[in-house]
């Protein structure tokens, strides 16, 4: 009798811990979202763990150089995967050390950041234009103006003269094309749209570029893996996949024809060529379209973005330039596991780019470096 | 007047002075110890009815936490599009072009098919199991089948629709003659229908079970046959509680986004039939949401989140209607 009567005190005990908890978690959420940083940013300096969040596409790569730089200087990076849009709102909203995006600070987000944030140029990658044709060998050849037309829906046969024109000797079927893309915001979509808008008048006016886009032909696949599948699985599917996950993958994909008009198979070398081209001093530069001979024409940088000014908030010295000293590893001796994990090394045009970079980044106006 | 009452309430005690007094001690502490004991109860009780009287509300506090939430933040959409990002037919995150029309019918397409498919087995299953075999072992493993359905992850439901579902609808819209895609509308409608089957399957064998059996008796010895006890008893005296399980696997399709999102094709144009592509709305909030990158977009897409609460709201009060109506008959 007596536990029974103490029976709903006990439930009361719980249900107010259970609030507390709810109320601890929403203000961390609050912090994470919102102004009252401070208390991550200094728990994170004292057990000597860094902030990072961003792309998706980087992660893989960020998780073994953290995993590498961890093993000599101790020195703990938590980066969470959370997508380009995303890692840009943290950093904006102060409660990560670094942000890590596929496409440059866009004006609409640069009018929320307080102080100037710097581009950092950190890995790259390529998109592939993959396909499912059982009956044709040969790598398949595509022009930009045909790509672009494919994926707005003008041509809609694979015998179109059009393709047939550039692919001469190759047996084409009358197979119905089918236009496979990704269906979540993503930094690859935004590095073939912004390709095909600088390469097709037509694209640029009815589509645009971002990391999503109002398709005007097509289905939707969620993920590379969404996009592979689907084109595995449909005669007549052609998409676009990350250049990593195509290698993976084993999956045909086409020879695309870049600014110097010639066909580049797409594979690391030809994205590190791609990249080996004038970069300007901010670092971003769009690697779509360069003028490298023997660059894979769809190819894109992935950016590191730090403020420059690291004195802000309740931030240290010691933080910032542990912060620095990182990223400058990650350009130098962290591009060493690029090539194993399929992404493209640091072109040393870029990596010199980084370093002048680096060298501006201040903390209360003197430099770190 | 007191004293003899007094008197009355003392009697059985005054049966020899000595004794008098220990039968009053002891009297007095049972007395005391039953207050006490009453007073705990007195106690317990209220605050367990503050307990749930607290729980109620903290519940009725979250939903319309979350109904403001969705409110505030889709104010700067709602400013940009107005009314008509209801019926606007183009979603252009890249020129600020939201309208969430494909979207909605996206949704009504999707689970009201899935509803359409799902009844007849879930109504089946529920008969099957509340009435030809409420007992054994034949009984106990469908109830457990059934009710696996509702445990196994949408995600997983998604890929077994991407890699088996969807060859076969491709076969199949081959031979009648459609855009043989696969993915679409019609997939996601089947893929929704086995995911909602075990709720309405298993609120009905309950209620199905609780009608009397004076009722089913009497029919039967009408020489009713088991069709007709079914159909004309039955049927008519569970009703509302069928309803109400309908109900309940329909807010479950509305809802329903990752596997949803895997075979639907996700295109922000118009389907043209049941076969063609299409979207819903948990499912663009799910792919978009991580990259909009601009404050409007985001909105846009926290609208788009409102407008199936509103929706889920509308057709839950429609049902309770409904399901009051059968009631009152």
């Amino acid at each position: 009798m007596k536990k029974n009567f103490n029976n709903p005190k006990n439930l009361i005990v719980a249900v107010v811990l259970f609030i507390n908890l709810c109320l601890i978690s929403c203000g961390n959420g609050g912090n994470s979202s919102g102004a009252g940083s401070d208390s991550t940013a200094s728990a994170g300096s004292e057990d000597n763990t860094l902030l990072g969040a961003g792309s998706t596409f980087d992660n893989p790569l960020f998780s073994k150089m953290f995993s590498e730089y961890n093993k000599t200087t101790g020195l703990r990076v938590n980066y969470q995967s959370i997508g380009s849009g995303g890692g840009i709102l943290q950093l904006t909203n102060k409660t990560v050390d670094f942000g890590a995006s596929d496409a440059p600070v866009n004006s609409k987000q640069d009018s929320g950041l307080s102080s100037p944030v710097v581009h950092i140029p950190v890995t790259a990658g390529a998109v592939v234009i993959s396909y499912n044709l059982a009956e044709v060998k040969d790598t398949l050849l595509l022009t930009p103006e045909v790509l672009a037309d494919i994926f707005l829906g003008k041509i809609t046969k694979w015998n179109d003269p059009k393709i047939a024109a550039i692919n001469k000797g190759v047996k084409l079927p009358s197979a119905t094309i089918v236009v496979t893309h990704r269906s979540e915001g993503s930094g690859t979509t935004n590095i073939f749209t912004t390709y095909l808008s600088k390469v097709n008048e037509d694209w640029n006016k009815k589509v645009g570029k971002g990391s999503s886009v109002n398709w005007p032909a097509g289905l939707g696949g969620k993920g590379n893996e969404g996009v592979a599948g689907s084109i595995k699985q449909t005669p007549g599917a052609i998409g676009y996949i990350e250049l990593a996950y195509a290698i993976q993958n084993n999956m045909a994909y086409a020879k695309v024809q870049n600014k110097a008009h010639n066909f580049i198979t797409p594979s690391i070398a030809s994205v590190t060529a791609a990249a080996n081209i004038q970069i300007p001093a901010d670092g971003k530069v769009s690697l779509t379209n360069t003028d490298a001979a023997d660059g894979y024409p769809i190819s894109g940088l992935s950016w590191v973005l730090i403020y420059q000014e690291q004195k802000y908030k309740s931030r240290s010295l010691d933080r910032a330039t542990k912060m620095v000293k990182l990223i400058s590893w990650m350009i130098h001796d962290g591009q060493q596991y690029s090539a194993p994990l399929n992404y493209a090394p640091l072109s040393p045009a870029a990596v010199s780019v980084g370093d002048t970079i680096l060298k501006t980044v201040t903390y209360d106006g003197k430099p770190i470096l | 007047m007191d004293r003899t009452v007094d008197n009355k309430f003392t009697a059985p005690g005054e049966v020899s002075p000595g004794v008098i007094d220990s039968v009053k001690k002891t009297e007095r502490l049972k007395i005391r110890t039953r207050l006490k004991r009453s007073y705990r109860q007195i106690r317990t009780e209220s605050v367990f009815k503050r307990t749930l009287v607290f729980m109620g509300l903290l519940m009725i506090l979250l939903v319309f936490g979350i109904m403001l939430t969705l409110i505030i933040e889709s104010i700067p959409s709602m400013k940009a599009q107005g009314i008509g990002y209801l019926w606007g037919k183009t979603w252009d995150p890249v020129r600020d072009v939201f309208g969430a029309f494909p979207f909605l019918l996206g949704t009504l397409l999707t689970s009201f098919l899935a509803l359409f498919i799902s009844v007849p087995f879930s109504i089946s299953i529920a008969i099957f199991l509340g009435e030809y075999y409420p007992k054994g072992w034949l009984s106990n493993f469908l109830r457990n089948v059934v009710e696996l359905i509702a445990a196994v992850p949408s995600v997983i439901y998604g890929f077994w629709g991407l890699a088996v579902l969807v060859p076969i609808v491709r076969s199949f819209e081959t031979k009648i003659g459609v855009e043989p895609a696969g993915v679409g509308i019609f997939t996601a409608a089947l893929i929704l229908a086995v995911m909602i089957i075990p709720y309405a399957a298993s609120l009905g064998r309950s209620i199905i079970q609780m009608v009397p059996s004076s009722l089913k008796e009497g029919a039967y010895a009408l020489g009713a046959t088991r069709w007709e006890v079914i159909r004309s008893v039955i049927l008519p005296y569970t009703k509302s509680g069928l309803f109400a399980g309908i109900l309940l696997s329909l807010g479950r399709a509305l809802g329903e986004t990752m596997a949803v999102t895997m075979v639907i094709g996700n295109t922000s144009l118009i389907p043209k039939s049941i076969f063609a592509p299409g979207n819903t709305m948990a499912s663009v909030i799910a792919n978009e949401f991580t990259e909009a990158d601009h404050p409007i977009y985001l909105s846009a897409l926290i609208e788009l989140g409102l407008v199936l609460f509103l929706v889920t709201v509308i057709i839950n009060m429609l049902g309770n209607r409904i399901i009051k109506r059968f009631i009152n008959e």
